[in-house]
């Protein structure tokens, strides 16, 4: 049985001059702590995808079924981290790393601990009082990160998380976030436009074209990457060949 | 450059803000002094009517006099107290119909052309028929100090409540946060400069209010004033309420200035 089932999945977005297909007849599945990645180029649906993931768009067919259940926001199932970080600026980061636990009532002393050691972990806990605008852009990006995890969800989507950020702040969060994953073995879907991310860090690409959003092609990454951190990753020799490979079926997307 | 030079350059430089500071307020002073100096002048040599133009002098005896008999106080204490109630009141429940509207999409729609109506029409018309709804008193004074402010409060802060980045909503959405939830964590602090920046704008809206509902109908306070020195010509009075709510609007304005400082300052 997989965990995350998604079937036949198709989305319209309706205005008042016209009807624009964003997905059409979407179907895949993740496997329990799994890492993929959705790449393809802008307008092939990868964000209208993860919203409906996340239960905040109703499909207009399809289904999404997580542990053969379907996605309520409320069981807190799903962690979204978004290209921003969106950290509340009016709140101090501590706040802003409960805000997920207050919000569904669950803030007890023991999450509030563990929260906490999250924070520790990501080498933040100097900043615990300080607010959002006192830190930089790197520093913001692990905090909503911890925000993220504090709910514990099963399910975990970034929605391009590192494109805001310099290079060599991504080089490092990806290390982290990668890291940060696997120890809790959790099941992630990263959305993103960089071929080279998307192969450094999953362990499965699905490859979509644009209009509308459809699943164009599957590759999976060779065990030999898999296991490496994502910055030694980019150094194997198998890593410049599956770059190119999916390089050249980016190309003959554009060309169509 | 050596240390002593860039010193000496940031010694010329603060010189140079001193100087133009110096400037600027021997000029208010000047301004200040020739324009009551002038006044006084003008109405002793008989250039205009010292009865229709009154007298620093004689409005400074007038202050005496009403401040020793304690009338004065009283109809300030009166007419600043409506302006607060009023302004409070125009500050609350616009944010309160705001936070409504934002609420109800639908309500929103449907009441949009009725809020343009309303902030359309010049709110001190409505006074007489407030009086006779309410009646001849402090409170409906007090309603047309909110009347004036409450509509385009309404509507500022409305408008920031839409703008706020919905992204915002949207990470509390995925925390399986309700619409209420979402107000009180993301939209209302949001909107709190915008909030307190009304309220600048509705003290002055509150004064003008209150001042011409004492016109219409009041027996005390600094509009009465104004209106009975009008009638019995006692143009000293006249001018004294003006000085005096120019010094009272001042004041209140300057508050709310230093609480937005204040709470707006991260």
């Amino acid at each position: 049985m997989d965990f995350l089932t998604i079937k036949n999945l198709h989305h319209t977005y309706f205005t008042k001059t016209s009807a624009t297909t964003a997905l059409s007849d979407i179907t895949l599945d993740v496997k329990e702590g799994e890492f993929i990645s959705f790449l393809g180029p802008s307008g092939c649906g990868k964000t209208t995808l993860l919203s409906i993931i996340a239960g905040l768009i109703n499909p207009t067919g399809g289904s999404v079924l997580l542990e053969n259940q379907p996605i309520k926001t409320s069981q807190n199932d799903i962690g979204y981290m978004l290209q921003q970080d969106y950290l509340f600026p009016w709140k101090t980061i501590e706040q802003n790393i409960l805000l997920g636990l207050k919000i569904n009532g669950t803030l007890t002393p023991e999450k509030k601990e563990n929260t906490s050691y999250l924070l520790k972990q990501m080498g933040l806990e100097h900043v615990r009082s300080s607010y959002p605008k006192q830190l930089s852009g790197g520093m913001r990006q692990r905090v909503a990160l911890v925000r993220t995890l504090a709910t514990e969800p099963k399910l975990l989507m970034l929605d391009e998380p590192f494109s805001a950020l310099d290079f060599q702040t991504k080089l490092k969060l990806e290390d982290l976030v990668s890291n940060t994953l696997k120890n809790f073995n959790k099941t992630a879907i990263l959305v993103t436009h960089d071929i080279g991310e998307a192969i450094a860090m999953s362990d499965r690409i699905i490859l979509f074209s644009p209009s509308p959003g459809k699943v164009h092609k599957t590759f999976l990454v060779p065990d030999e990457l898999k296991n490496l951190p994502p910055f030694k990753a980019r150094n194997h020799s198998v890593y410049t060949e599956l770059f190119q490979t999916i390089w050249k079926e980016l190309e003959s997307l554009d060309e169509k | 450059m050596t240390k002593n030079e860039i010193k000496s350059l940031h010694e010329q430089y603060l010189n140079k803000l001193r100087k133009e500071k110096r400037i600027v307020r021997f000029v208010q002073m000047l301004i200040f002094i020739l324009f009551f100096g002038l006044w006084e002048l003008a109405s002793q040599q008989r250039w205009m009517d010292p009865l229709i133009f009154s007298s620093p002098t004689k409005i400074w005896e007038l202050f005496i006099q009403k401040s020793v008999d304690g009338s004065l106080a009283a109809n300030i204490g009166i007419t600043v107290t409506e302006t607060i109630l009023g302004f409070l009141a125009g500050t609350i429940l616009g944010t309160l119909l705001a936070a409504l509207l934002w609420w109800s999409p639908i309500l929103s729609k449907i009441l949009d052309p009725f809020l343009v109506i309303l902030n359309a029409m010049p709110k001190v018309a409505l006074g007489p028929i407030l009086i006779v709804a309410i009646g001849a008193n402090m409170t409906s004074i007090v309603a047309m100090g909110t009347l004036v402010s409450v509509i385009i409060t309404t509507i500022v802060v409305f408008t920031s409540f839409k703008e706020v980045d919905p992204n915002y909503t949207k990470v509390l959405q995925i925390f399986g946060a309700t619409r209420t939830q979402s107000f009180k964590e993301a939209i209302l602090p949001a909107s709190f400069p915008t909030i307190i920046s009304t309220l600048k704008v509705n003290v002055g809206l509150s004064w003008v209010g209150v001042i011409v509902g004492e016109f219409l109908t009041s027996s005390r306070g600094l509009g009465y004033m104004i209106i009975y020195g009008f009638q019995v010509f006692d143009f000293t009075l006249v001018f004294l309420s003006l000085l005096v709510i120019a010094v009272f609007a001042t004041i209140m304005y300057q508050l709310v200035d230093l609480l937005e400082k204040k709470l707006i300052q991260d």
